[in-house]
């Protein structure tokens, strides 16, 4: 690990204040970070630990909504009885990712803005323009089992890994941010993550010395919650596919529904169109169907990942035939 | 006639050239990238004061901000009883519980648990006689080479309590539920953190479940 200066502000101000030094970091629950130092994927010199700022609490909003803080642990907000009768979907995807253990340490926040798993952003003796922009990407032609079929680029095809935010993008949640001026923004989660295109390395819209102070997730919509995990283990694992539904359904018909994908793409995944050709649809296989064809528009094997875009038409086939049972 | 003589291309060249070969083909080309390697010509940062209560006792450490939680209880107070196994949270050898609740204590640093207190499997007993985790491993045989076994009973120990006090894992059927039962199922799942190389994973669930008070 390289070494670094250590501070802990006791305020939001002073934390967003120090993060204008250079090589500045923020680190909350640190299972990703430190990892990642560990291997000198990140360097940073100076390390601004937040966990002392007030940011832990999860809040009922006027519309009936939850602001959860940035700090709120995901085994917390897993485990809080309002996201588990109100937003099954977003508890179920926080109780498949990682073990207890990571989940009792890593930070809502922090979840959101953790980086790919792709084995070559963490072997730094390999080429990846996400590490080391203009170096190359040794995954496209290499082992890329779990890497994207959708939203790449030919400079980098690295998956997000969450799935907390797969559910959270299902919701259509709000990133809340303040930088040093004190200036608050809110980010609809579709836009917090950026594609790679020609700059893999920028992955988020957070400007410098911005801090997520917290999520804020809407009213639930009404429908059947769910989330699907298809991974190479049972437990503690990351997705190949992942699916966050939403659906609502009445006299056969699928009245609405909302799609989030994991594990395909490099942010997570909703296509608009898939959702409105659901809406007024029968529940059958053919409007599943076209609803799966429609997701996989433009998807992309690279040889070793080509398996997911069967695989996702029939997790998406399944998990729709789950939520509309009568 | 012999072999090794008679003609210009010997058994122990083609040894030794098929060796450098094979040699070549695993390492690959792709050269390490310049400024990768570690170095270690910067000085060490100054020394953070940091006070833990581990087991029960207040200890005060200086210590390099880069120490991990695992080094510091290791190196720095010689309690070797938590594991580094991959160093990197994936296989739960180093579980420790922090504030009551189970940790990977190789994924976080010591600085950032000021004022915090840690138990570890040297905490764990009440003098001689062992906690009860502790002996129902012994009892049911929950381990072969030993080496996941601290983490893996701090773990089952900070597990028991937050099934206690409800909260969910994947498997829980109703999630609103406030309790559900902690089926083998269950544990099997709020376990997975731990890895047993030596898969003793039948005996450590029936460890478990001893405790829990569940039939075995």
């Amino acid at each position: 690990m390289k070494a670094f200066t250590y501070e802990h502000p006791a305020t939001l101000a002073q934390a967003a204040a120090a993060s204008h030094r250079p090589g500045a970091k923020f680190i909350a629950g640190g299972t990703n970070l430190l990892d990642l130092m560990k291997l000198q994927v990140e360097t940073p010199t100076h390390l601004i630990d937040i966990n002392r700022l007030s940011l832990d609490r999860i809040e009922e909003t006027a519309n009936g909504g939850l602001r959860i803080g940035t700090l709120v642990r995901n085994s917390d907000l897993a485990a809080d009885l309002r996201v588990r009768r109100k937003y099954g979907v977003l508890s179920r995807a926080l109780l498949a990712g990682a073990s207890a253990q990571l989940r009792n340490k890593a930070t809502t926040g922090g979840n959101l803005l953790q980086r790919t798993r792709c084995i070559y952003f963490y072997d730094v003796t390999k080429p990846c323009n996400k590490r080391v922009p203009g170096s190359g990407c040794a995954a496209i032609a290499g082992f890329n089992r779990g890497l994207a079929v959708l939203g790449g680029s030919d400079q980098c095809i690295a998956t997000h890994p969450s799935d907390m935010a797969v559910a959270m993008r299902a919701l259509d949640a709000q990133v809340e941010t303040v930088n040093a001026a004190g200036e608050t923004r809110s980010i609809p989660i579709a836009d917090l993550h950026r594609l790679p295109g020609n700059t893999p390395h920028l992955e988020t819209t957070l400007r410098a010395g911005e801090i997520i102070t917290s999520v804020i997730l809407p009213p639930p919509p009404p429908g059947i919650q769910f989330y699907r995990k298809v991974r190479d283990r049972a437990s503690y694992a990351f997705a190949l596919v992942s699916v966050a539904a939403i659906v609502e359904t009445t006299g056969g018909r699928i009245r609405a529904a909302r799609l989030a994908f994991g594990g395909l793409a490099p942010k997570p995944w909703r296509v608009p169109r898939a959702e409105e050709t659901l809406a007024g649809a029968p529940a059958r296989a053919d409007s599943f169907d076209t609803a799966a064809t429609e997701v996989l528009d433009g998807a992309r094997g690279y040889g070793g990942n080509d398996f997911k875009i069967p695989l996702t038409r029939r997790t998406l086939h399944a998990v729709l035939a789950e939520v509309t049972r009568t | 006639m012999d072999p090794d003589t008679s003609v210009p291309l010997t058994r122990r060249s083609v040894l030794e050239t098929g060796t450098a070969v094979t040699v070549t083909a695993l390492t690959g080309l792709p050269q390490i990238a310049p400024g990768a390697e570690p170095t270690n010509d910067e000085a060490p940062p100054a020394p953070v004061a940091v006070e833990l209560r581990v087991n029960g006792k207040v200890r005060t450490l200086h210590l390099d901000p880069r120490t991990t939680l695992l080094d510091a209880l290791r190196e720095h107070l010689a309690l070797t009883g938590s594991k580094k196994g991959c160093d990197h949270g994936q296989c739960g050898a180093c579980t420790v519980l922090l504030d009551d609740r189970r940790i990977n204590s190789c994924l976080t640093l010591a600085v950032m648990h000021d004022g915090q207190s840690i138990t570890t499997i040297e905490g764990l007993s009440n003098g001689a006689a062992l906690h009860p985790m502790q002996a129902a491993f012994v009892e049911h045989d929950g381990f072969q080479c030993g080496y996941c076994t601290s983490g893996q009973i701090c773990s089952a120990v900070g597990m028991l309590q937050e099934s206690r006090v409800g909260m969910p894992s994947y498997v829980t059927p109703n999630l609103a539920d406030a309790h559900d039962a902690l089926t083998e199922a269950e544990i099997r799942e709020r376990m997975s953190g731990n890895i047993c190389r030596c898969a003793a994973y039948p005996n450590i669930v029936a460890a478990i479940r001893q405790v829990a008070e569940l039939p075995t």
